[in-house]
């Protein structure tokens, strides 16, 4: 059977360390702004830890929800995209290839979630991030857009050493970069149409949520609300 | 009308294809500078990157798309507005037409070259285009800039030719008029028009087609326009009133530029024989009707917006109203709707003078109305985290710029190598008794040969 990709993040264990932020970094070849170019806005994070306070001082509480593409079933950055660079994949996955891109950024505008990203100048890397660049991912050119991937290089990794070995992609076997820096195991990266396995699992349970549902985007990614309130 | 007889309308309209003053010269020159200002601009962005403007995650367009959908507005002034006077025989359209048409094909070829400046690698621009292609992929057919592209090319296209029709038979008065090169050129591009009965009559037939086809491509244009915002789930966006919200301000600040482009050949080319107040001030009744329209599509947008209380509707609702957009959103409520309404309500006032002062109201007010659309609402979408604002920089305010010094360059020449006023139409409307269009036909024929 066909995999769908799906996620799952439980926002009672993410402490907001950014650990995953990092690790995406350094895994898609994701290049450094620089203060000044981020001041503007334009910083590249496929996902990013968002924060919000809750309450008034003394009594805040900071909220963290880490936020990326969601990988929508219904993904309205696909149809509004003039050249298909935004497509659908066989395993549900909303990929983008950066070749056919134009830059015309409507998909960004049309994303609900805000998750794209846009090349305004040709990447740069702070030294000594210019010598770790990942030989599996691409380095996108000036002008085109892009977004988290669900670390695709490593999903078509695991499933060709799958294959190899005449077996199918055990749960758990990919992780993305995210998933796998998380220390608190808050990110969960799996096939949601394998019933059995712990993503779908916890997107089944009763403290599933997804984001901006009304928007209607069918996202894949599961929110685990928070059970604890302290 | 005045008792202009046939000769001296010949004689004062082909004036300016005739004699060259250096006014023209300087003009030409400074128009052709703040043009090649824009290209500077555009060069350097191509160069840099998109980076070199003011956008930013989340404001992915600004002034870009702005400029836009503005201009691709401004172009309805022309020929729609020239299709229904033509269709429903208005006499005092005569001298209007082709001012309003030639504003109509370039303001949609200055509109049409934003899709293409805003992308992030312009030079790839023909993939919108559906063309054989080693790539072997076809355009996204449910992308609305697919169909932009689609209807944009059409109207262009239907709109030059509803353009070039009427100005055969002065192109060929010209050819007769003139001897050398001009006689040439002017003599290929009148197709050997010669003013038979037979012409005069296909001539007619396909201008009655073109006004009526022309309608509804006009319309349709104007809403394809909006529908690259009502079809994205964003905020404000997202709505059914955007497509007659667009074509009447489309239309609204159409009139505006034609009423400031009449004006300024009025006083340019000394048209004051031709160019009435009175079509000032019936052009200027239309311009106030759309203020009133323009200012009830406003309304209705606000009052649900705010009666509905949606989460992220709300957001931008308030960012506009009064918060950092406030002031860009009160100056455009004013040059839109109190200005031409003060102005223009009052018979006093509804001077050539008055009329141009609501007319640069009217095309500032629709300018940031189509920023105001956009810009707030990427900048307060659903997520608060991902809130952001926009400050435009020099490349993006050159553009703008550019925008208008191309469409007075590319209208001072073509003022200057074809009859601005459509001198035919003008000589069979000074005949009081031709009013059946088969009278006028023969007539016009008859005027042909008499005063070729």
């Amino acid at each position: 059977m066909a995999h769908r990709w799906g996620m799952a993040v439980d926002l009672d264990r993410c402490t907001g360390c950014e650990a995953c932020v990092v690790a995406c970094t350094a895994e898609n070849n994701i290049a450094t702004a620089g203060a000044e170019e981020a001041a503007r806005g334009r910083a590249i994070h496929w996902i990013r830890v968002e924060r919000y306070w809750e309450g008034e001082f003394p009594d805040a509480k900071l909220k963290f929800r880490p936020v990326l593409c969601q990988q929508c079933s219904a993904a309205p950055c696909e149809s509004v995209c003039p050249t298909y660079a935004s497509h659908h994949t066989d395993e549900g996955l909303n990929a983008q290839v950066y070749n056919r891109c134009v830059g015309t950024r409507y998909c960004a505008n049309a994303c609900p979630y805000t998750v794209r990203y846009f090349n305004f100048y040709n990447p740069s890397w702070d030294k000594p991030l210019h010598l770790q660049l990942n030989p599996d991912v691409s380095v996108r050119e000036v002008g085109v857009m892009e977004k988290c991937t669900f670390c695709v290089q490593r999903i078509k990794a695991g499933e060709r050493q799958a294959r190899e070995e005449n077996r199918e992609v055990k749960d758990g076997e990919i992780k993305p970069a995210c998933a796998q820096a998380c220390p608190a195991t808050a990110i969960v990266f799996g096939d949601l149409n394998d019933p059995e396995s712990q993503v779908s699992r916890l997107a089944a349970s009763g403290r599933g949520e997804k984001l901006l549902e009304d928007a209607g985007a069918e996202p894949n990614i599961t929110y685990l609300k928070r059970q604890v309130t302290a | 009308m005045s008792k202009v007889t046939a000769e001296k309308m010949t004689e004062d309209l082909l004036r300016p294809l005739l004699k060259t003053s250096w006014h023209f010269y300087v003009l030409v020159v400074i128009l052709g500078g703040i043009v090649s200002l824009g290209v500077g601009a555009f060069a350097y962005q191509v160069n840099q990157g998109i980076g070199v403007w003011g956008l930013n995650w989340p404001v992915f367009w600004a002034f870009d798309i702005t400029n836009f959908v503005f201009w691709i507005g401004i172009s309805h002034a022309g020929t729609l507005i020239s299709a229904i006077l033509r269709l429903v025989n208005a006499g005092w359209r005569r001298p209007v037409t082709r001012c309003a048409e030639v504003i109509t094909a370039f303001a949609l070829m200055i509109g049409a070259s934003f899709p293409i400046v805003h992308l992030g690698r312009p030079w790839l621009f023909f993939w919108l285009a559906p063309y054989p292609t080693e790539r072997e992929i076809w355009p996204n057919f449910r992308s609305p800039l697919v169909w932009d592209f689609f209807a944009i090319s059409t109207y262009l296209t239907g709109s030059v030719l509803f353009l070039y029709l009427p100005t055969i038979p002065d192109f060929a008065l010209v050819r007769d008029k003139t001897t050398g090169w001009r006689h040439t050129v002017y003599g290929a591009l009148a197709l050997g028009w010669s003013g038979t009965t037979k012409q005069w009559h296909r001539l007619e037939t396909a201008m009655q087609i073109m006004a009526i086809a022309i309608i509804p491509v006009a319309v349709s244009v104007h809403t394809i326009v909006s529908f690259d915002f009502s079809m994205a789930p964003v905020p404000m966006w997202h709505s059914t009133i955007f497509g007659p919200y667009f074509v009447a301000g489309a239309i609204f600040s159409g009139i505006a530029a034609l009423i400031i482009a009449m004006a300024a050949l009025r006083k340019f080319l000394g048209l004051e024989l031709y160019l009435h107040p009175v079509h000032f001030e019936n052009l200027a009744k239309l311009l106030l009707m759309m203020s009133l329209l323009w200012g009830y599509f406003v309304f209705n947008e606000r009052l649900t917006t705010w009666y509905g209380n949606g989460p992220s509707e709300i957001g931008v609702f308030w960012a506009t109203q009064r918060g950092p957009y406030a002031p860009l959103f009160w100056t455009m409520v004013i040059c839109n709707f109190v200005l031409p309404l003060c102005i223009l309500s009052f018979k006093k006032l509804r001077t050539i003078t008055g009329c141009v002062i609501a007319s640069i109201g009217v095309v500032i007010g629709m300018w940031l109305e189509r920023f105001l659309i956009i810009v707030p609402a990427l900048s307060h979408k659903f997520l608060p985290y991902a809130y952001g604002n926009y400050r435009p920089r020099a490349p993006e305010i050159l553009l703008l710029i550019a925008t208008f010094g191309a469409m007075g360059l590319l209208y001072t020449l073509f003022s200057k190598f074809v009859p601005i006023i459509s001198i035919w139409e003008l000589k069979v409307g000074e005949q009081p008794e031709l009013t059946e269009p088969r009278e006028t036909r023969d007539e016009a024929a008859t005027l042909w040969r008499t005063h070729p």
